[in-house]
């Protein structure tokens, strides 16, 4: 296939008090082997010639394990392709001539650094509130002195597999958090070592999901559709059962 | 050991409590419309016996009321405060939405809920003033005297506009509980993935037997009588 020819439209915001609009820009010579965010770097390379201020976009190891990417592309946070994140979506899916609107993630607990770029510190603060286990750590031990049924494992370890990246708070009509703060309570409330602060992670980590401003959970489940780690909306059903507990039970 | 700091109104117990209450909600919708089909039968007097029960419940009556007025309250207004917390978390509308598909539940259903749910409480207004505060009709059966419902019902639905009404509101509601039902499962924390397409496809279920029993009450007086 010859190389395409696209029209984007991207939101430019100087920073985060200035108000921000979209720009349209045409970018040439894109091969379908490109992958989304090497076609923004074709894009820079252009405004960088022409003297002009690059589009600013996160991104790290463009391999789909760090979370830094972003950009709500069409519509879609991540783009159409299920199960994968930015940097992993690729020109192919796209056509000569198509437009393309991208637009950085929307929501107030997130709010815009520059260009397509936004704070995600929210995130951090709600691991803060309980994301971790207290562990004073001696030797090693051994790793069969406690037993994990494998189901367990694997399910902890599907929600381990979040990236914290945001999509699901992109994609969420009310701008939830709901799912990224599941799945980190959800791994560990599966697991022997997760046990001991168990009620108090589930209170704490929703108190202060609620006090970053996300939106209530709707239950759309649009977050589990664009979720590059595919996590499902089961540890969502997982973290309502750990904080109803935590409202019963004392520690 | 100090207090872990759950609350009734986070989002998480917030939500129970909506589920909660629209469940039971429906609950008093099914023994609804199990009493109106009576009206079907065209027997005035089986209805108004029907109706009578709870005319007779005397204060116990009151207490059921005030419990229902109590669901609907704590229904809508955390109903409300989700939508207008959906607007503070969100200030800034995208230009371009698109659905994702795949295991996605949005639907026209799920995002008009605040629409549908303000809509049913119009209705229900309407709905309690023009007949349980209605035109008071008596009637005598078996020498004991009581309310003529049945005739204030008929009444009501010999009128094209009222009956064009209930078929949309009944409609609406159609939509409220298609999301709902199953909305409300998993805000309980009640859904595991091998049973969740089941309990969406009962709520679907539910909804398009309780929205077909309800409007085609109306249309059938309508054209009965
Ligand atoms: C006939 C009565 C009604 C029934 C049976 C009913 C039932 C339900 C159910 C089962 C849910 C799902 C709860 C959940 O997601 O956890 C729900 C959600 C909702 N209801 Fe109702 N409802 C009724 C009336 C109303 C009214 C009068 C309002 C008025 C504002 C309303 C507003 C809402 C809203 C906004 C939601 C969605 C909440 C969200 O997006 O998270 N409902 N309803
Ligand atoms: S749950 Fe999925 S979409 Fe949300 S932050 Fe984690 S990896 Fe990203
Ligand atoms: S750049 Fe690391 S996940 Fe996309």
């Amino acid at each position: 296939m010859a190389d395409m020819t696209l029209t984007l439209k991207i939101w430019r915001q100087k920073d985060r008090k200035s108000p921000g609009k979209f720009v349209s820009y045409t970018v040439e010579n894109v091969s379908e082997h490109m992958s989304f965010l090497e076609m923004m770097d074709v894009l820079n390379e252009q405004l960088i010639k022409k003297g002009e201020d690059v589009v600013e976009f996160d991104n790290d190891c463009r391999e789909g394990i760090c979370g830094m990417c972003s950009l709500v592309i069409n519509g879609r946070p991540h783009g159409q392709e299920h199960g994968t994140a930015t940097c992993q979506l690729h020109m192919r899916k796209f056509n000569d001539g198509d437009i393309i609107v991208i637009e950085p993630w929307r929501a107030a607990a997130f709010p815009v650094l520059k260009d397509l770029t936004v704070d995600r510190t929210a995130f951090d603060r709600i691991i803060e509130a309980g994301g971790y286990t207290s562990i004073n750590a001696g030797g090693a031990a051994d790793s069969s002195a406690i037993l994990v049924p494998k189901s367990d494992a694997e399910e902890a370890m599907d929600a381990a597999s979040c990236i914290g990246c945001g999509a699901c708070v992109a994609a969420c009509p009310n701008a939830s958090a709901s799912l990224f703060t599941a799945a980190k309570i959800s791994q560990f409330a599966l697991l022997p070592q997760g046990q001991t602060e168990r009620k108090r992670r589930a209170a704490n980590m929703v108190a202060q999901m609620d006090a970053e401003g996300f939106g209530d959970c709707s239950n759309h489940a649009e977050c589990e559709a664009v979720c590059p780690k595919e996590i499902s909306i089961t540890h969502i059903a997982r973290m309502k059962r750990e904080y109803f507990k935590a409202m019963v039970f004392d520690e | 050991m100090p207090a872990l700091p759950t609350s009734l109104w986070s989002s998480v117990a917030r939500k129970a409590l909506m589920a909660l209450t629209g469940l039971a909600l429906i609950g008093f919708l099914i023994v609804h419309l199990l009493g109106n089909l009576i009206l079907l039968s065209g027997n005035a007097d089986a209805f108004n016996l029907y109706s009578n029960i709870y005319a007779s419940m005397g204060s116990f009556l009151y207490v059921i009321e005030a419990g229902l007025v109590a669901f609907f309250l704590i229904h809508i207004v955390s109903g409300i405060t989700v939508a207008l917390g959906k607007m503070k978390a969100r200030p800034v509308s995208y230009k371009k939405v698109a659905n994702a598909g795949g295991p996605s539940r949005k639907t026209v259903s799920s995002v008009t809920m605040i629409y549908t749910g303000v809509l049913l409480l119009v209705f229900l207004v309407f709905h309690v003033v023009s007949l349980k505060y209605g035109a008071h009709y008596d009637t005598t059966i078996g020498g004991e005297k009581m309310r003529d419902l049945y005739k204030l019902v008929v009444e009501n639905f010999q009128q094209p506009y009222i009956v064009a009404g209930y078929v949309i509101i009944m409609t609406l509601l159609g939509f409220h509980l298609r999301h709902g039902f199953w909305s409300a499962f998993q805000s309980l924390g009640a859904l595991q993935p091998r049973f969740s397409n089941m309990i969406y496809i009962i709520g679907v279920f539910i909804a398009i037997i309780l929205a077909i029993g309800f409007l085609f009450v109306p249309i059938w007086i309508f054209l009965n009588s």
